[in-house]
């Protein structure tokens, strides 16, 4: 198909490069250096989607982000994208788009039926027809709606594009690169701040690409080029194109995202698709320019109808008439400028102009080309489904309210000006309260709150030169402030056309008998009279007025509605606009990709991963790993194809029987010194720790202050004043926080000092019958009897040359020492130990076998220490001591902690001796009952005892201490099981503890 | 993201900190007869102050110090922080 409405000389795209794309599967040509929308516009292109709610035929309505239509499914890389606005999509060799929300085709979408049951989709529909019955909420009305309703289809598989973040930090950071940004930049630049140029779109120079001005006897484009490339060779300046400075946060944190490789067909090897910037900027320049108002009248919705300023950049970037009819439809001079391009390219335009005589020179040039201009003159309603065929228009009476002479034009697009809004979005973000200035029409922002200052049109100035004038001042203080330098640039001389005052009017009233549909927000179809009848229904806040009818709550987010919408209740409430106030501003102001907030944080990477310096052999030995906190931990040795289960089995097995070591680096171990140590620890630990001595280690519980075990652990007295102290994997780091809040807030009298060495050492547990054996040969020097070396001991010696810490410590229930060395040495230490265990059959044991172990021999871990239970749930009051006062002993005599029949840890068999029961399963007495099924407690922990082989678990029961023997059901719903128990005691091994200390 | 100047490092991200609650609750003095009452307002109950806070957060990514700091809770404007030995 041929670019039909492409003119030859004019605009920024290199017609040297042809680039094909398909959309919705036909193959169109365009050039570089277009978006899809305006490649598909030179193709004659206008029907792109369908809209939200009446599934309406939608056009082009702008050229930017402002954008509220043209959403499309774009396929790029063998990926699939939704939402993405042709407006912002540069065009690239391949490209495919498709329309979304339509079905079966954009040409006969079936939703269409909606429009014609209009009436029944008033403002609030969806709440007030769904509500009954109430179960068909899940099952039919929603999903059919979301159906109905939906944009883009997002793609289920996972995303293999790259997303990168970047924290940068600058004195100045200047979101826009219009006259306003490139003037404050260029003055901030040249007194030797450091700054930040953002362009959300791929050329810079904003307006200044389109207007018709002169700056320094340059033409604009010829002046914005000159700066950028100025700016460009800077050391102290980084310039960004399709960079949206979309959120500003608390004290002057940006977030910026960089569109690198979405203009390009592939994403090339180590470059990211996007990248997110976190800016810290000291000092942030506003400079997001302002957007187009549409006018409102009958079918305004209708493809063709689009902003005038969109018109104009069609045509001056890329050279593209967006209709060879047009009409010209304006309350201000912006109309004309468009209308003047027209004219220069050979197209007739006709402008009709609601002001009633208007003079000044633009009016004048446009007479002087011989331009058709109506006076008084508005549209009624644009003609046409899919596209618009004629126009009918009539003069309207000086109050605005009487139309008369109604006439039927042809016309193929109808260039709408309703004046600008300013984009006050970042400013008022950033806190800034904002005021209503009556010249415009619109918000400004008013004071600032944070270290920003809003400059040109953002701050609602319309004219060139008193945005140059206040740009480079600004941009000058600012630096100067941050800088001390004082290197001023002169302001350039300035030629521009001088303008009229605007027409305040902006909504065309109904003919008499005539029920147009007007619409304010043209992405979720929230018409004139939507708004009126949330007001009639008693809606007056806004921000009401905005939830019930959904204005402005599109992806677009109301760029071209909100105002209007305001414009609207203010005069039905008979209010003025600033009394009305706005909604409020929440970043992003455009979307952003999923992928880049996330960045790299995905898969692997969404954590650090810490591995033992034992990993390597862990590898070579076939370990399946599982994740444990931060850290990797081999959960089972696979071998031959074992399963999870039967190594499991295996290795336990071996511990009771021979002897086997466990990687045990992963628990936190933190470093306590000072004279004070003891002291501490005693207000630490819920027991007794003064008289512990030198050499010896013991097992402490610490809780919160609300009596809620917090973890438990063995701290070893390495000498006088120094104490090793160790956590579970789970809480290390918490417990370290906890250690030096006390410390630095609470007892800061304490002379105390503590540091994690969790890094520092590699831990092996040996564990079994035979560890005695295995230890005498790795340290055949020292007198391992439980004279030499007793439960609860500590030694140092050393290991084959190289110094480790031996302690007599058990997990596991069997007799059982604990080896650090330092890491770098750690895997010599464990190669020496399955060396000479070799000869007492040792194994190395996983996570699995560990928990195995504990659990029969019912030593309590993570799983029962589950921030819900206090140390007589876990049976440990033993160690509580009544004698000292420690953090958390005031809350342990609160009523429920006491109470007659308090929770308490207990084991649990199946009758059948065979039914592993599910962790999580609930007991309770009767499986019959009916629901809900007075629940006893719950199981934390199950394995397969190796010592009786039968399944057996851990239990919190309600009155455990007077339900062993009694015969329970474990239910677990999720698995479907019920299964018949027996309450036993949580010691299943060992009840007296006597292989400890064997 | 806040910006918080930590009293012994400067000026770091407010990611680099953890939040620690009120700064001006006061821990009941070991082996003192403290009331249920007492007991229960220190453990559980907290003001949400409107505007002006004294907060403890903890560098934990940096000095490892924690400290006070003067924070608006409605602005999040910063007015001043402080070492955790220094009073107000």
């Amino acid at each position: 198909m041929s670019q039909n409405f492409r003119l030859n000389n004019i605009g920024l795209i290199n017609r040297n490069k042809k680039i094909s794309f398909k959309f919705n599967g036909k193959k169109y040509f365009g050039y570089e250096g277009d978006t899809l929308a305006s490649a598909l516009i030179a193709n004659g292109v206008h029907l792109i989607g369908r809209s939200f709610k009446y599934h309406r035929p939608r056009g082009f309505f702008g050229a930017g982000v402002d954008e509220p239509y043209a959403a499309v499914q774009l396929n790029r890389n063998n990926e699939t994208e939704p939402n993405v606005k042709a407006t912002e999509q540069e065009l690239f060799e391949g490209l495919e788009a498709n329309s979304v929300n339509c079905w079966p085709s954009v040409n006969f979408d079936i939703g269409a039926i909606n429009n014609l049951l209009k009436m029944f989709f008033p403002a609030g529909f969806y709440y007030k027809t769904f509500m009954w019955p109430k179960s068909f909420w899940y099952k039919i009305y929603e999903p059919f709606i979301r159906k109905a309703a939906g944009l883009g289809v997002a793609s289920t598989k996972h995303d293999k594009e790259r997303y990168e973040h970047k924290y940068e930090y600058c004195d100045l950071l200047i979101a826009g690169s219009g006259p306003s940004g490139l003037a404050s930049a260029y003055s901030a630049a040249k007194n030797g701040a450091k700054i930040i140029l953002a362009e959300d779109k791929a050329r810079f120079g904003g307006t200044l690409l389109t207007d018709d001005v002169n700056i320094g006897n340059q033409n604009g484009k010829e002046w914005a080029d000159n700066i950028i490339s100025e700016l460009k060779k800077m050391p102290n300046v980084i310039v960004k194109n399709r960079s949206q400075v979309f959120g500003y946060y608390d004290h002057n944190m940006l977030v910026m995202s960089e569109r690198i490789s979405d203009h390009l067909p592939i994403t090339q090897k180590y470059i990211p698709k996007q990248r997110l910037w976190y800016i810290r900027a000291k000092e942030v320049i506003i400079s997001s320019g302002s957007i187009e108002r549409p006018l409102v009248f009958g079918n305004n919705d209708t493809p063709g109808v689009m902003l005038s300023s969109a018109a104009k950049e069609y045509l001056k970037i890329y050279g593209v008439l967006v209709g060879k009819k047009p009409l010209i439809f304006t309350n201000n001079d912006s109309g004309y400028e468009t209308a003047i391009e027209f004219k220069k390219n050979g197209i007739e335009p006709i402008i009709l102009d609601t002001r009633k005589n208007p003079n000044s020179e633009i009016i004048n040039e446009a007479k002087n080309l011989n331009i058709k201009i109506k006076f008084s003159y508005v549209v009624v309603v644009a003609k046409g489904y899919k596209k618009v065929k004629s126009a009918e228009i009539a003069k309207i009476s000086d109050d605005k309210k009487i139309l008369s002479n109604i006439e039927n034009i042809d016309c193929d697009c109808i260039c709408v000006s309703g004046f600008w809004t300013p984009t006050i979005h970042l400013a008022s973000q950033s806190g800034a309260k904002t005021k209503f200035n009556k010249d415009i029409d619109a918000f400004v922002p008013d004071k600032s709150k944070q270290k920003e200052t809003t400059v040109g049109a953002a701050n609602g100035v319309y004219t060139l030169e008193e945005t140059l004038k206040t740009s480079f001042d600004i941009g000058y203080q600012l630096s100067k402030k941050i800088t001390l330098k004082d290197n001023r640039v002169s302001v350039p001389s300035v030629v521009e056309k001088k303008s009229e005052v605007h027409d305040k009017f902006w909504c065309v009233p109904l003919p008499e008998g005539k029920n147009y549909k007007r619409f304010l927000d043209f992405q979720n179809d929230v018409s004139v009279a939507d708004i009126e009848l949330a007001l009639r229904e008693g809606y007056r806040s806004i921000e009401h007025v905005k939830r019930y009818t959904t204005l402005g709550m599109a992806t677009d987010q109301g760029k071209t509605s909100n105002l209007n919408g305001l414009q609207l209740v203010s005069e039905v409430e008979n209010k003025i606009v600033p009394e009305v106030g706005h909604t409020t501003f929440r970043p992003p102001y455009t979307p952003v990709t999923i992928g880049a907030i996330v960045g790299r944080e995905v898969g692997k990477h969404s954590k650090p991963t810490r591995k033992s310096p034992m990993h390597q052999w862990h590898e070579k030995n076939n370990a399946i790993f599982v994740d444990a906190g931060v850290w990797l931990r081999p959960r089972y040795y696979k071998r031959g194809d074992e399963t999870l289960f039967e190594a499991s089995k295996r290795e336990a097995k071996n511990v009771r029987k021979n002897v086997g070591v466990c990687d045990v680096t992963t628990l936190g171990k933190i470093d306590i010194k000072g004279p004070d140590s003891a002291e501490f620890l005693n207000r630490v630990y819920t027991n007794a720790w003064l008289k512990l001595p030198v050499g010896k280690a013991r097992y402490g519980v610490m809780l919160r202050e609300d009596g809620i075990v917090m973890d438990d652990g063995t701290t070893t007295r390495i000498s006088e004043n120094h104490y090793h102290m160790t956590t579970t994997t789970a809480q290390a780091a918490n417990v370290l926080s906890h250690l030096e809040y006390y410390l630095q807030i609470v007892w800061p009298e304490l002379d105390v000092n503590v540091v994690s060495t969790t890094e520092q050492w590699a831990g092996a547990a040996i564990a079994g019958p035979k560890s005695r054996q295995v230890l005498q040969k790795l340290f055949p020097k020292i007198n391992l009897s439980n004279e030499g070396l007793p439960f609860m001991g500590y030694l140092e010696s050393d290991l084959f040359g190289i110094s480790a810490r031996i302690f007599r410590i058990s997990f596991s229930g069997e007799l059982a020492y604990e080896v650090n060395v330092q890491s770098d040495n750690g895997n010599f230490m464990w190669e020496k130990i399955m060396e000479v265990g070799k000869e007492f059959n040792i194994e190395a044991y996983g996570t699995e076998a560990l928990s195995t172990l504990r659990i029969e021999m019912g030593h309590v871990a993570g799983s029962e220490l589950d921030g819900r239970t206090i140390p007589y749930d876990n049976s440990l009051e033993g160690m509580v001591s009544k004698k000292k006062d420690f953090i958390g002993k005031r809350s342990l005599n609160r009523e429920a902690f006491v109470a007659d029949d308090r929770q308490k840890v207990v084991g649990v068999v199946p009758l059948d001796k065979k039914t592993s029961i599910p962790e999580g399963s609930y007991l309770v007495k009767d499986a019959n009952a009916k629901l809900p099924n007075p629940k006893l407690g719950h199981v934390s922990a199950s394995c397969w005892s190796v010592e009786y082989d039968n399944p057996f678990s851990l239990a919190i029961v309600k009155d455990g201490k007077n339900m062993i023997g009694q015969k329970l059901f474990a239910l677990s719903p999720l698995k479907n099981k019920s299964i018949p128990v027996e309450i036993v005691s949580s010691h299943y091994v060992d009840p007296k503890g006597e292989r400890v200390r064997s | 993201m806040l910006h918080i100047k930590c009293p012994h490092c400067g000026l770091r991200s407010q990611n680099e900190f953890a939040y620690g609650g009120d700064a001006s609750v006061k821990r009941p003095e070991l082996n003192k007869e403290v009331s249920d009452k007492e007991w229960n307002h220190f453990v559980y109950l907290r003001k949400s102050l409107r505007g002006k806070h004294l907060e403890l957060w903890h560098h934990i990514s940096g000095c490892r110090q924690w400290i006070k700091v003067q924070r608006d809770t409605a602005t999040h404007e910063i007015f001043k922080t402080f070492k955790a030995s220094e009073e107000i």
